[in-house]
């Protein structure tokens, strides 16, 4: 065409923050997005503090509230990364996949906007839950550090659940499906934790589970930075768990995105 | 692109093999240039399930042939791809599109990933918004676009870098006319500015309309190329269209004239329409008609008409239903 091509290739820096101004304007556009940064969250806060609140009393915790929220960030940003499968998926179906697999982007820097878009998202998910949180009752005990490296906390385990929704997306192609298949270990790694409820009250077959289930070990992390206690080593095993799983999922997803084809 | 054996179609259901070395396009050495003809347009015509759109993934390096080699631009689509992204275009079947950016944002996020500066990428944009007619919805969100519009910023996406040879997969399917008028009349625009275009089409209009050279492929391999001139000759003889009246059996008219043409009748029995390659059409309409009297048949409708791309397409794909391609 008219002027010359000008075939030079953008810094693998310069995509990354492409693709994540690109997931950015989704996040505050995309109706879904929307409802999972921000309904969702209150939701939480609210229902399990007043229905569980009564009947949970977990020992040497004043408050169920200060118990629960910082178990809540889990819960609030696994259901939240549920949707990065689906727009990971979405855009294998849409032919996005193949528009960036044909230009000279590399597959690390597409998948890594989404991952980097969402931990700003769990960011001000985070702060907005502790707002909320603090409205009914919920304090840090261990000081303003500890309270900062929590909410560090949750966005390294939000980015650990974005590239393993990442994978299930490109695993799963259909969107729909890739939801669900989000969603399902969520479920079902928060409920067998000590996330919501302390893992001395549950039956003696899954406090076995419970106990090397790694969301424990997030959860009790994040309650040790907020209440206080003992930290260096439930946060190294958080820290981990975290680590293993992003050093499984990322060359995980970028090799099946070099191999992608639409659903 | 040229090269041996050919290509395995992934999981999409294209698996026919695609003989490249029947292709040949003379490997795109200067812009423009597709074919050693030198004139943009190379357009790749076949049935559903022919193996067009595996033929572009390969070029496209979506897909590894597993065998073979393929040329773009003199880079070989496997040990090159990388070099290959940087001076290709790629549209494919369906206008991929980010539905809640605005056209603009679209256009200015493939200029960045294609390498230009931010500025360079607001200027690129806003022109080729202009230049494609979206110039009203280019602060609206992708989604709120009619099918045409979609379809006319995914190509625009596509030529944001200025690559020197741009894929079409099936660009005009679902568009209505004036959509696909208006696509046509920019697709001419890009090649008059030199840009070597691959098109592929079911459409034998398209194809007669924009190709320079065409290939005809069935079952994932080549079975014709040439230009569209070439081709219709190659088909050769006039076109006899007989009308059969409602009610009749058009096969009984086509057993009557059979004898009277160059190749073998075919029988549209659900049109009741009896197509028949005539040498010399205007001196076998005697005969015609005798033959018609004497066989005591009636008929609807009768015309004559010189070979079309689409006679050509039928008589050389197969159009079997159900057959695996």
């Amino acid at each position: 065409m008219t002027a010359a091509a000008p075939p030079v290739r953008a810094s693998a820096v310069a995509n990354l923050g492409t693709m994540t101004w690109r997931q950015l304007l989704r996040l505050v556009r995309v109706p879904t997005l929307i409802v999972f940064a921000t309904v969702q969250p209150l939701l939480f806060v609210l229902l399990f503090s007043y229905s569980f609140g009564g009947a949970v009393h977990p020992p040497g915790v004043g408050r169920y509230i200060d118990y629960l929220l910082p178990g809540l960030f889990i819960l609030a940003i696994g259901f939240g990364a549920s949707q990065t499968g689906v727009a990971v998926a979405g855009d294998l179906a849409s032919g996005m996949t193949d528009r960036f697999r044909a230009m000279p982007v590399t597959g690390i820097a597409v998948l890594a906007g989404r991952a980097a878009a969402d931990a700003v998202r769990n960011l001000l998910v985070t702060g907005l839950m502790i707002a909320a949180g603090a409205a009914i009752g919920f304090r840090f005990h261990a000081g303003p550090a500890a309270a900062l490296a929590a909410v560090g906390l949750s966005v390294a385990t939000g980015l650990a659940f974005s590239w393993l929704n990442t994978l299930i997306g490109l695993l799963v192609r259909d969107p729909e499906s890739a939801g669900l298949a989000g969603l399902i270990p969520v479920i079902i790694l928060v409920f067998t934790s000590s996330t919501l409820v302390p893992v001395a009250t549950m039956p003696g077959w899954l406090q076995a589970f419970a106990k090397v289930n790694p969301v424990t070990d997030i959860a009790d992390a994040l309650r040790a930075l907020c209440l206080g206690g003992s930290t260096a080593r439930p946060v190294t095993q958080a820290l981990a768990w975290i680590a293993a799983l992003l050093i499984i999922t990322i060359p995980t997803a970028v090799n099946r995105y070099r191999r992608a084809a639409p659903a | 692109m040229d090269g041996r054996e050919g290509g395995r179609g992934g999981r999409d259901g294209d698996s026919g093999r695609v003989p490249y070395q029947a292709v040949r396009p003379g490997a795109g050495t200067g812009r423009g240039e597709l074919r050693g003809s030198g004139r943009g347009v190379l357009g790749l015509l076949g049935p559903n399930g022919s193996g067009k759109t595996t033929t572009v993934r390969i070029l496209a390096t979506l897909l590894s042939p597993d065998g073979g080699r393929a040329r773009v631009a003199g880079l070989d689509v496997v040990r090159q791809a990388a070099a290959v992204r940087r001076v290709i275009g790629l549209s494919g079947q369906y206008a991929a599109v980010d539905p809640y950016l605005t056209g603009r944002e679209n256009l200015r996020m493939c200029g960045r990933l294609g390498g230009l500066s931010r500025a360079a990428a607001r200027r690129r944009a806003d022109e080729l918004l202009d230049r494609f007619g979206l110039g009203d919805g280019a602060g609206r969100q992708a989604r709120t676009y009619s099918g045409g519009m979609r379809r006319r910023l995914d190509v625009a996406a596509s030529v944001v870098t200025r690559p020197a040879v741009l894929f079409l997969d099936e660009p005009t399917t679902g568009l209505d006319p004036r959509g696909r008028l208006e696509l046509w009349q920019l697709l001419g625009e890009l090649t008059a500015q030199g840009a070597g275009l691959l098109l592929t089409t079911q459409y034998t209009e398209e194809a007669d309309r924009l190709a320079d050279d065409v290939v005809v492929i069935d079952h994932g391999r080549v079975v014709a190329a040439g230009t569209p001139a070439e081709l219709k000759a190659q088909v050769g003889a006039d076109r006899l269209e007989v009308q059969a009246r409602p009610g009749d059996d058009p096969g009984r008219l086509a057993d009557a004239l059979a004898p009277l043409g160059s190749g073998p009748p075919a029988v549209d029995a659900a049109a009741g329409r009896v197509v028949l390659p005539v040498g010399d059409g205007p001196a076998v309409l005697a005969d015609v008609a005798a033959r018609l009297a004497a066989n005591g048949l009636k008929i609807a409708d009768l015309a004559l008409r010189r070979p079309t791309l689409d006679d050509v397409f039928l008589a050389l794909t197969s159009q079997a239903e159900g057959t695996p391609s």
